[in-house]
């Protein structure tokens, strides 16, 4: 069911754990639908220097949400925001059809950060 | 049978799902996939030699569950005897009433044939089962309506594994003339079972888990229980007739071994207690379903904070096979009915384990599945958001509704 790739991150996922003092926090999904990705983001001069992620879900939701970290580590705020779903899922050589909205949850989540960042610092 | 390769073993606990067919039905079975060939309905020696073995292999089956020979029909398994049994019987007795009961925790197969008869003007209760799993005697009987022909029910459940009390149920049918369907797929050859002292008109059996070929059942009915077939083959049956011989053969053979070898049940009850011991003892972890009323084989667990498909998943990666009634884990993205029959929230259904044993394994592999599911649990619950919260002394349902935007 899974490429590699998904089962890779899913077996040794990248960025895992909890942040302390992060400058930005999102959460994504809904526990009673199986899947909640928290994503912790550090910001220097407008650029992601350090980022987590927390997930309860399956394993594709472990590889997306440790993907999307690899992908927007040392990224800009805005080269970030344009991460898309379809990019993780890409990057992860794809996943079941039944599994893309994990990608879409590490997106959201993501972007989240990145607006709870920006609204804590009135940008 | 654990196969030892280097540092780690395979173990296979998910025999709810499908068990291995043993060594001695396969090799029953090679002749008739060999030169054994000939149809059951042929005249000539080839087909009586067929004919032989299919009624050997049928009466087999009726010694596992104390009935007559002719009271058993072969069929591709339990999904198939459940449809005949309650689309047929209820088809066929549509003039003595209309009303059919079940619980919600049963098969899919016998609630979508029930969903089915409502389309033909039938009507169903659904009665809830209690926490524990177990369907008390007393709200079937107050579900009876003087319209209903038909109770179907589960002997043993194939997710937690709990017991009905089945033959209390059957007597208060029997007094009041109802019919009572039966599905003992999980529950034979792991206990007795007893159409007559269960009193029961129509019983479906499975042959795959029971250490039997794949694609083989049978439907008990009683005889003077009128059933209209669901399909038609020329011949007056009310299942189609069996061309598989191969498959009824190792079917009986696995229902002889079954009732020869009820007794390594006892040993099978011990490994599956050292499980739940050993897997209780962790944090926040549960056993669903209650703790005695239940086969000797099958133990489901909930792990709060965690999702049961990455947990199946990293415990396949150490060589150990189960399952999980999580939504993802469902190709219609729903979580377990009958986790969620018991009154359990989603988030504590998406984190559950079935570990179902055999009389294959062996207390050497429990021990090796006790050693490796603390740290994947561990792990999985460093990684959960929901962990962290439950940390932080929030109870299930705060933490539901906060995560729930």
């Amino acid at each position: 069911m899974y490429s590699k790739k998904v089962m890779e991150h899913f077996r040794h996922p990248r960025n895992m754990g909890e942040m302390k003092d992060p400058d930005g926090i999102g959460q994504a999904g809904n526990p009673i639908c199986g899947d909640v990705m928290t994503i912790y983001i550090k910001v220097k001069d407008g650029r992601i220097v350090d980022i987590k992620f927390q997930t309860f879900g399956c394993a594709a939701a472990i590889a997306t949400s440790s993907m999307i970290t690899e992908l927007a580590k040392g990224m800009s705020l805005e080269e970030a925001m344009k991460i898309t779903r379809a990019d993780v899922a890409d990057e992860l050589g794809g996943l079941p059809p039944i599994k893309m909205h994990c990608s879409n949850l590490a997106a959201e989540a993501l972007h989240k950060a990145i607006e709870d960042y920006r609204r804590k610092h009135s940008l | 049978m654990s196969f030892y390769e280097g540092e780690w073993m395979k173990v296979y606990l998910d025999n709810a799902s499908s068990t291995m067919i043993a060594p001695e039905v396969v090799r029953e079975m090679l002749p008739f996939l060999n030169e054994m060939y000939g149809s059951p309905a042929s005249l000539h020696n080839l087909g009586v030699l067929a004919r032989d073995a299919l009624e050997k292999a049928r009466e087999r089956v009726s010694e596992l569950i104390g009935a007559s020979v002719g009271e058993i029909h072969f069929t591709s398994g339990e999904a198939e005897s459940n449809n005949i049994a309650i689309k047929g019987f209820c088809r066929a007795n549509r003039k003595k009433g209309r009303h059919i009961i079940t619980t919600n925790i049963e098969h899919p197969s016998i609630l979508q044939s029930i969903e089915a008869l409502k389309k033909e003007g039938f009507e169903a209760t659904s009665v809830p089962v209690n926490e524990r799993g177990i369907i008390e005697p007393s709200r079937i009987e107050d579900a009876l309506r003087r319209d209903t022909i038909l109770v179907s029910l589960m002997y043993a459940n194939h997710e937690i594994g709990t017991l009905h009390p089945i033959e209390e149920i059957g007597r208060m049918l029997k007094e009041r003339g109802i019919a009572f369907h039966v599905d003992a797929t999980y529950a034979a050859g792991r206990i007795p079972v007893n159409v007559d002292s269960m009193e029961v008109d129509l019983l479906s059996l499975s042959s795959h888990t029971i250490h039997g070929p794949k694609g083989k059942g049978a439907l008990y009915i009683r005889e003077g229980t009128s059933v209209e077939p669901l399909m038609n083959d020329g011949f007056k049956g009310i299942v189609l007739i069996t061309m598989d011989v191969a498959g009824a053969v190792g079917f009986g053979r696995a229902c002889k071994i079954a009732k020869e070898r009820m007794g390594d049940m006892k040993r099978v009850q011990k490994m599956r207690d050292e499980l739940i011991k050993g897997i209780t003892e962790m944090k926040e972890t549960y056993l669903n379903g209650d703790g005695k009323m239940r086969l000797p084989d099958n133990a489901n667990f909930r792990f709060i904070g965690i999702e049961g498909e990455a947990l199946v998943l990293s415990l396949d990666a150490e060589g150990i096979y189960a399952s999980t009634g999580s939504a993802c884990s469902s190709k219609e993205l729903k979580a377990s009915h009958v986790l969620l029959g018991l009154g359990l929230s989603p988030v504590e259904v998406h984190g559950s384990l079935r570990l179902s044993l055999s009389r294959y394994n062996t207390m050497e592999e429990v021990e090796y599945v006790l050693e490796k599911i603390p740290p994947i649990v561990g792990r999985l619950r460093e990684m959960s958001p929901v962990w962290r919260e439950v940390g932080r002394g929030k109870g299930l349902n705060e933490i539901m509704k906060e995560m729930s935007g």
